[in-house]
Parts: C-alpha cells; sequence; structure tokens
C-alpha cells in the first residue's frame, strides 16, 4: 500500500491532495447548523449529475417526442419514476440548500475580505444554476415548460435596437420551438454542467486557500500553536467528513420523504399544468416560474412598463441579481458575525430576508392591485438593503470580538 | 443562538408561504381516493372502459400493466377491458376518428393520462357529477364546473337505478382510476417509502453515533497526536 502511494506521488500529489483539503485541512471546530449547506450543495450536484445521465438515454430532445418521453421515463424505463423524481425535486432542493448556503454567508459575514472572491465565485455558481433551472424546466415541454421559456425569451426581445434580432439569434427561429428545445437541452446537459463543476472547483480551491469563516467571524489563522496548526481548528478528516455524513443522511431523509410522498409538493415541485402538453395556441391562465425564481420575477413584473417598453424591469431584475456581487464592498462593519453586530443590522437583514420571501411569494400569485402594489415595496426593500448597507453597516455599536472562537 | 428571532421569522414564513395555493374559482368535492383499494381500482377501471373509454384515450397507459398492477390476468384484461382488439402490451387508445369527434364535439375528446395530473382528483370526481339539464346546449346537458362542457353527460344511465351513495362512490372509483393512470407507480412509491425513510432513519443512528465517537477527541481536545 505505502509503496503504490509512493508510486503514485512520484507522479501525482496524491498525498498532498489528500492532506491539503482533508485531512491537513484545519477547519474551524465551532461550525454550526449553518455550515451543513456546503457539502449538501455538493450532494445535490452530484446527484442531479448521475440522474441527469440516466435521464438523458432515454429523453428525447424533440417536441414531438419530449412529453412523450417524460411519460415514457415515467412509466415504462425501470426505476425512471424515482431518477425522474429525484432530479425534480433535486432541482427545488439544490436551490433550498444553496439559499440557506448564502444565507449562511450573509448570517456570519462570510463574503467578507479575506473571502470576497470566494463570493464572487459563488454568485456566479448561483447564477449559472439559475440558468441550468430554467433550461432543464422547458425539457418536459409541458404547458408551463413552453409559456415560462416563451415569457423568460421574451424578455431579451425589449432590449432596445437589437431585441428582436437577438430573440430570433437566442431562440434559432421565430418562436419557441424544435430548435429552442435542442439548444436548451445541449445547454443543460453539457455546457451549464461543465460550467458549474469547474466553478465548484475553483470556489472550492479558493476556500481552502483562504481557510473557512465560522460563526464567530475570526481568522483561525491568526492564532497558531507551535507546529503551525490553527488552535481553533481541527482536520476536516475525519472530523467533518463524519460531522457532514450526518447532515448528509438528514437532508436524504427529508428529500425521499418529499420524492416518495409529495414528489410534485402540491404544485410547487412540480407544477400541475406542466402535465399538460406543450401548446403554442394555448395560454395558460397563470404563468409563474417554479419558487426558486420568483423573487426576481416578482422584481420584473414590480417595474411598470415605460415608453411602452418591459425594459426597465428587465434591468432591475438583472440588478436585483447583480447587486449580490458587490456585497463584500458594500458591507463597512468592522465585524463580520452577525453575534457581534449591531441591532440595527439585525432588524435590516431580517426585514431583507422578509421582503425576498414575500418577493418568491408574489411571483407565483397572480397579479392583482395589492400584490403589485406589495411587489413594489418590496421590491424597494430589497435594494434597499444593498443601496444603504454602507450606512447602516458603518453605524450602530458592534460588540467586541473574543480572540478566540466561542461554543 | 443570539439570531433566534430572525430564524424563527423566516422559517414561520416559509410555512405560511407553502400553505397559500392559487384557489379554484369552483367549490369542489373532496374525491377522497385511495390508491391502495385494489377493488375500487378494478371497478374503476371497468367502468371507465365502458362508459369513457369509447371517445377518450388514456394512450400513455399499457393494457397489461394495468393487468400487472390491479391483480388481473391478461384473459380477465382481454375479455373485461379490451375492447378495441388490441393487445395486451398496447397502450389505449380509442377507435374514433380524429375528423369525426371534430365533427360531433367541437374537438377531440382529450387524452385522459394525465388528467388527473393536471387537473386534480377533486375536479374529476366533482365534474363527473356536476351535469344538470340545459335545452340550450346541444346534447340536452350542462356542466357547473366546466361550463359549456362539450361532453354529453355518459354516466347518465348508470346513475339510472342506483342510490346517489352508490353512484358517488362509482364516480369515485372512476377518479382513483384515473388518478392511478396519471402515476402507476404512486403504487410503488407509497409502498416502498416508509421502507427508505426507516433505512436512512437507522443510519442516521448510525452516522450519528460514529460522529459523537469521532468528536469525543475535539471535546477532550486529543486529536492532535496523530504523528
Amino acid at each position: 500500500m505505502k509503496n503504490k502511494q509512493n508510486w503514485i506521488d512520484q507522479r501525482f500529489p496524491l498525498t498532498k491532495v489528500w492532506n491539503e483539503h482533508l485531512a491537513e485541512y484545519y477547519t474551524p471546530r465551532n461550525f454550526n447548523f449553518w455550515y451543513f449547506f456546503g457539502s449538501l450543495a455538493m450532494l445535490m450536484l452530484g446527484m442531479q449529475l448521475v440522474t441527469g445521465i440516466f435521464l438523458t438515454m432515454h429523453y428525447k430532445p424533440d417536441s414531438a417526442y419530449a412529453f412523450a418521453s417524460v411519460e415514457y421515463i415515467m412509466r415504462d424505463v425501470e426505476w425512471g419514476w424515482l431518477i425522474r423524481y429525484l432530479h425534480s425535486a433535486g432541482a427545488s432542493a439544490f436551490f433550498i440548500v444553496i439559499y440557506l448556503h448564502m444565507y449562511r454567508a450573509l448570517l456570519y459575514g462570510s463574503y467578507k475580505g479575506p473571502r470576497e472572491l470566494i463570493w464572487i465565485l459563488g454568485m456566479v455558481l448561483y447564477v449559472a444554476l439559475m440558468a441550468e433551472a430554467f433550461f432543464g424546466y422547458v425539457l418536459p415541454w409541458g404547458q408551463m415548460s413552453f409559456w415560462g421559456a416563451q415569457v423568460i425569451i421574451s424578455l431579451f426581445g425589449s432590449v432596445p435596437v437589437i431585441g428582436p434580432d437577438l430573440l430570433v439569434w437566442l431562440l434559432g427561429d421565430y418562436a419557441v420551438g424544435d430548435a429552442a428545445l435542442n439548444r436548451f437541452f445541449s445547454l443543460h446537459v453539457i455546457a451549464l454542467p461543465l460550467i458549474l463543476v469547474v466553478l465548484v472547483f475553483l470556489h472550492i480551491v479558493a476556500l481552502h486557500a483562504v481557510g473557512s469563516n465560522n460563526p464567530d467571524g475570526i481568522e483561525i489563522k491568526k492564532n497558531k500553536d507551535k507546529d503551525g496548526i490553527p488552535k481553533d481548528g481541527i482536520p476536516f478528516h475525519p472530523y467533518f467528513t463524519v460531522k457532514d455524513t450526518l447532515g448528509v443522511v438528514a437532508f436524504l431523509w427529508l428529500l425521499c420523504a418529499v420524492v416518495f410522498y409529495a414528489p410534485a409538493l402540491n404544485g410547487y415541485f412540480l407544477e400541475h399544468a406542466n402535465f399538460i402538453e406543450a401548446n403554442p395556441l394555448k395560454t395558460p391562465e397563470h404563468i409563474a416560474p417554479l419558487w426558486y425564481l420568483t423573487p426576481f420575477y416578482s422584481v420584473l413584473r414590480a417595474i411598470p412598463p415605460m415608453f411602452g417598453s418591459q425594459f426597465p424591469g428587465v434591468l432591475a431584475m438583472g440588478a436585483a441579481i447583480l447587486i449580490l456581487f458587490a456585497l463584500p464592498w458594500l458591507d463597512r462593519s468592522p465585524v463580520k458575525s452577525i453575534r457581534y453586530r449591531s441591532p440595527i443590522y439585525k432588524w435590516v437583514l431580517g426585514v431583507f430576508v422578509i421582503s425576498f420571501i414575500m418577493l418568491g411569494w408574489l411571483g407565483v400569485q397572480p397579479v392583482t392591485p395589492l400584490n403589485a402594489l406589495l411587489a413594489r415595496v418590496f421590491t424597494a426593500l430589497y435594494f434597499a438593503f444593498f443601496i444603504l448597507m454602507p450606512w447602516y453597516t458603518s453605524i450602530g455599536k458592534t460588540k467586541e470580538v473574543p480572540e478566540r472562537v466561542t461554543g | 443562538m443570539k439570531n433566534n428571532t430572525i430564524l424563527n421569522l423566516t422559517l414561520s414564513l416559509i410555512v405560511i408561504s407553502f400553505n397559500v395555493h392559487a384557489s379554484s374559482k369552483v367549490h369542489l368535492d373532496h374525491a377522497d381516493t385511495d390508491i391502495s383499494n385494489t377493488a375500487s381500482l378494478q371497478n374503476g377501471a371497468k367502468l371507465f372502459m365502458n362508459y369513457c373509454s369509447g371517445c377518450h384515450a388514456i394512450s400513455f397507459m399499457r393494457y397489461n400493466r394495468i393487468g400487472e398492477d390491479l391483480g388481473l390476468s391478461d384473459e380477465l384484461v382481454a375479455e373485461n377491458l379490451m375492447f378495441a382488439g388490441n393487445k395486451p402490451g398496447e397502450t389505449i387508445t380509442t377507435a374514433m376518428p380524429e375528423d369525426a369527434a371534430a365533427k360531433w364535439f367541437g374537438g377531440t375528446p382529450p387524452d385522459l393520462s394525465l388528467v388527473a395530473r393536471s387537473k386534480g382528483t377533486d375536479w374529476i370526481y366533482t365534474y363527473l357529477r356536476s351535469f344538470y339539464e340545459d335545452e340550450s346546449r346541444i346534447f340536452g346537458v350542462n356542466n357547473s364546473v366546466l361550463v359549456n362542457a362539450s361532453m354529453p353527460d355518459v354516466l347518465w344511465s348508470l346513475k339510472q337505478g342506483q342510490s346517489e351513495a352508490d353512484f358517488d362512490q362509482n364516480v369515485r372509483d372512476i377518479t382513483n382510476f384515473l388518478d392511478y393512470v396519471g402515476e402507476p407507480a404512486k403504487l410503488i412509491r407509497l409502498k416502498l417509502g416508509k421502507w427508505v425513510l426507516l433505512f436512512l432513519g437507522i443510519l442516521f443512528i448510525l452516522a450519528y453515533l460514529l460522529k459523537k465517537e469521532y468528536w469525543k477527541d475535539v471535546k477532550y481536545g486529543i486529536w492532535r497526536p496523530r504523528d
């Protein structure tokens, strides 16, 4: 065994990589509940890739056969229903994990220096994941697949001057149809998964270069023992591999509860109208994207058309996503963790969380005068969180941050 | 924990938002179907093939799959459910020509393979029981769930000579069958689910004990002497 290891190590830095990223990657020992979601996101990526490979074996990216091929998977392919449900519920589960993972960064200031690049890479991952999910949702070619694609793609048509040409270039046709379905399939199974895997690799390389943040927001590398090991750090393997295993099993329990007992989750994970085959001649009463995209969909709908163009709404939706990238530079607080931040910040974060959830909820509701008003209020609050951040993070009294991690 | 209030608020809002669902304009009766009730599925299959399949296909469903899932032999399926002279492995289509259907009903009667998934069982159950006389309509009936439905009240003859409760049960069986047709895998997943969750539950206990054992090192600060 030792000989084989030497043989490999002379040719590939296996032991070095193992030590740097697992056995001697020193991780803060005070990780709490919120720190499960990084490894769970990796699990979900792996699960989506594996189930996706098997779905691709049976799915037909052809507008004449796509819908029936999904039902073929659900009925005639051995365990096809399980693979499909794991993939479809998995997409929603992936977003739940990612949103909690991002919320963790907000709670403990994980995006603040020296981790700005980790945050930026994570944000690119998030945007890529939204694109991946959108393309994936088109593939079953149900009514919501078709009309959802129609709504989202038409946004590009609102770009001044080049809009209509851009639309045709993106669709490869004058309308959403077979050409679009084929290219979305290609992007969904090759381009975006490849980008996601590379980005996850970079995200982790950047993380392991700087070291993990923790619920106290303390740099554990500032306190090292005589061997150069952080006093508050413990090796990732075996301590966090066994701990994350616990998280994985608990998470799989919840996922399986959904997959086996409510795979469509009452229309939230698989919309009812998506069990009707796409029909370009019949617009559904109510078109809504899946829940994980609805906060931004609400921002889009909140902005009224100006000069007869939807473009301002599209810009606002883009801004709502892009502004997240600037977070590391908007936050002026001297402390990272919410534990030591001023009470003002806690209130502001609470309002932000409520705004985001309310925008998401409004996104699945039909537009009424009250809903439109609410969407505007929460859109304003959403943007205020970022625009006012340099101000409210620099006022208020922060608590003293301890030298060593607590708990 | 210091940020309990935020967490609690967040979670309660998530719960609230998940309880709200797009509401329908008409009141629907609760179908109260039970997919594990094989007798009900068998009766539903028989009624569907006799009263519905003349016009409506369930083209994602195969005859022999129904037999397999509902405990019927190929012979029984052939005798009682197959009227179009198909083979047991074929999907259940309808003999009605499309152009004629368009002439008779103003459109092809929809395929019902997935109607339980798109409309829901309550809708089917209520719809089939909501026909009323309306001389202004071509078949002399209208429907309060689907206004101006182009479908005649095909269950009218079934309704004659049986009590309202019996009729409701028959409609419930048809609904149950359509729920099964919408997702045959439902029979398997509901049976399998508890074993999967039990397995993961046991695995969780083992994973917890393993974690606890390893983390004793951290608790007592003895993880260091490794070399």
